[in-house]
């Protein structure tokens, strides 16, 4: 197994080093977050495509779309004569068609928060906007810096941070684990994880776990479709059920809307500011 | 007649202590120590009372929950496997789950975010799928005038199945990435229902379904028999069946609208049963309701300790401790 990852790794450097001599100049992002990225240090135009889920920035909406992770138009990608693909590292048929078509891909995988800096310097080396991708991701970097020393020195409190679960309950709910680029999230914008030592990108939690683990805030986050009629009212409502939870006593179970949650791109800046007011309106932001 | 009542009161004593040690036991136990003195102490407010709170929110909804799923579906496995003279028939066999699930995966595609009387616009489009589906089979079942014939109603069952089934794939087919990852999710189960509300809607249907099936053993001992054989010893075999019908499959709608479906209690219980009080219905239809519940409690006390603070998806803990007990106890009686 280590093995095989270690001559995958090695193939991926061959392929890099092989493309570097043309700079790609009609290239296809099937990742939110690439895309994001290849905007944000000024490359749009290089863009000929993106997925179907692509919303951000705004340039996005006239671009063609061409499938996404589990239905990615393989047809269509090939017919649109790209130089380069951003594709998820899952999508093994895809690298496959675009192996045989000889057509180079970059292979991207959601990990945690240093990665995406790290993504976006590795992006921008592959389609020649070094500078400006080493000076985007320097400028993040120190944002985030920027953001943890605004809440350095605070009380960080217990925090659940809620991605997901049921409209009208709190069944089938999903919480950040220990691991990811939310767990990061949380941790610059200065709370401590309730789920800290879980260490799983997400943790299914029971109504017994979130009682026994005490959140003194809780943070839900609303994004794509689970953003559209909004009704906070009703939302917080569902949890008067846990009347014993800090979190609930102290009215501070807030709903954070936005796409920059979930996409972990050049936003999370943003993200990561947004969710520090949340938990630390005391500072001074 | 007296050894068999002495066996239903040895049997209905045996599983009904068994049902009654989990119920007691089963809410001690957790990933979080709690203090009973301090759960039961009504001089804390409830609002600052975590261990209540854990013990009355968290714990006893969830383990009444697995009580009423598995005595239902236990208890309608048995029916359906009666009536269909099939050892392999589930709850499912009839497509009434398929239906739920169809309705729970519309609820989930379309986002219905409707709350009626605290009940999830799941639950309620899951038991309306159930009742739909109920209505075909019984128009089915109906449309001969000379009682049911199983063949028909078990290849009817199969073709709904599969249509609910493609129905169901197709919805998720075209929903988006989240709305596929929690249809698939409730297609596993989940008994954390966090509040009594789900019961109290479910139990009406579960009693009614309950009541309809107290005069059916004597009926299905003898159309296990064979129903030429039944109606000759002056059993009403249309009304019989009808009503095992209606009886299993309330029974399993009101349990799916619960919990989602609940793999293998409706298939391996009655038959877990049979193998240690024989197949007397009497015997076997209590004994099923009670033994579904016992065991579908100890599964979702497994499912969520076993790996914590990783809660399981409680259908694959009925299969996975179900199955090879099953095989243990075939083999064991071969």
């Amino acid at each position: 197994m280590m093995k095989r990852r270690a001559l995958l790794a090695l193939a991926a450097c061959v392929t890099l080093g092989a493309a570097t001599d043309t700079v790609p100049r009609r290239v296809i992002s099937l990742i939110p977050a690439t895309t994001e990225m290849i905007f944000a240090m000024g490359a749009g135009s290089r863009l000929i495509a993106v997925s179907s889920f692509d919303q951000y920035p705004p340039e996005v909406a006239r671009l063609p779309r061409v499938g996404a992770l589990l239905d990615p138009d393989t047809e269509r990608i090939l017919s649109l004569r790209p130089d380069l693909v951003i594709v998820y590292g899952t999508q093994t048929e895809l690298k496959r068609s675009l192996d045989r078509a000889t057509i180079p891909y970059y292979s991207y995988e959601h990990r945690a928060m240093p990665d995406i800096m790290a993504t976006v310097r590795a992006v921008g080396a592959r389609i020649g906007f070094a500078p400006q991708a080493n000076a985007l991701a320097t400028s993040m970097e120190a944002s985030l810096a920027a953001v943890r020393a605004k809440v350095a020195g605070q009380r960080r409190p217990r925090t659940m941070l809620v991605f997901e679960r049921d409209r009208t309950t709190l069944q089938n709910l999903y919480a950040s684990g220990g691991y990811g680029f939310l767990a990061d999230l949380l941790e610059v914008a200065g709370g401590e994880n309730v789920f800290a030592d879980v260490k799983q990108q997400s943790v299914q939690a029971s109504t017994e776990m979130i009682l026994a683990r005490r959140p003194e805030v809780i943070v839900e986050l609303r994004y794509g479709d689970t953003a559209k009629d909004l009704d906070s009212a009703r939302d917080l409502r569902v949890w008067d059920s846990l009347s014993s939870l800090p979190a609930v006593k102290a009215k501070r179970v807030v709903i954070l809307v936005g796409d920059q949650y979930v996409v972990p791109g050049p936003r999370i800046v943003q993200a990561a500011r947004e969710l520090g007011r949340a938990l630390h309106p005391e500072a001074r932001w | 007649m007296q050894h068999v009542r002495g066996r239903l009161v040895v049997a209905l004593a045996g599983f009904g202590g068994l049902l009654l040690m989990t119920l007691v036991c089963a809410p001690l136990l957790g990933t979080t120590t709690i203090s009973l003195s301090r759960a039961f102490d009504r001089s804390i407010p409830f609002a600052d009372n975590p261990d209540a709170q854990i013990f009355f929110v968290a714990r006893l909804p969830r383990i009444l929950a697995a009580a009423l799923v598995g005595g239902s579906l236990a208890l309608a496995g048995a029916i359906f496997q009666a009536l269909l003279r099939n050892p392999l028939a589930t709850p499912d066999t009839l497509g009434v789950s398929s239906g739920a699930a169809l309705g729970a995966m519309l609820a989930i595609a379309f986002h219905f975010d409707f709350a009626i009387a605290g009940l999830s616009s799941i639950s309620l489009s899951s038991l309306a799928g159930s009742i739909g589906a109920l209505a075909i089979v019984y128009m089915l079942a109906t449309a001969r005038r000379r009682g049911l014939s199983t063949t028909v109603l078990l290849l009817a069952g199969v073709t709904m199945t599969a249509f609910f089934s493609a129905l169901t794939l197709f919805v998720q087919y075209v929903s988006n990435f989240a709305d596929t990852f929690r249809t698939v999710r409730w297609l596993m189960g989940a008994l954390d229902v966090g509040s009594y509300t789900p019961l109290m809607a479910a139990l009406p249907l579960m009693v009614m379904a309950f009541a309809m099936a107290v005069p059916l053993p004597r009926p299905l001992d003898l159309i296990s028999l064979g129903a030429d054989a039944a109606a000759a010893r002056g059993v009403d075999v249309p009304r019989a069946e009808r009503l095992a019908l209606v009886s299993a499959s309330l029974l399993t709608g009101a349990a799916v609208s619960i919990s989602g479906p609940v793999a293998f209690v409706g298939l391996v219980v009655p038959h877990i049963v049979r193998l240690v009080i024989g197949s007397d219905h009497r015997l076997v239809l209590p004994a099923s309701a009670l033994f579904g519940a016992t065991f579908l409690i100890g599964c979702d006390l497994i499912a969520r300790t076993l790996f914590s603070p990783v809660e399981l998806p409680v259908g694959i803990v009925t299969a996975i401790i179900g199955g090879p007990f099953f095989l243990w106890l075939l083999v064991r009686r071969n």
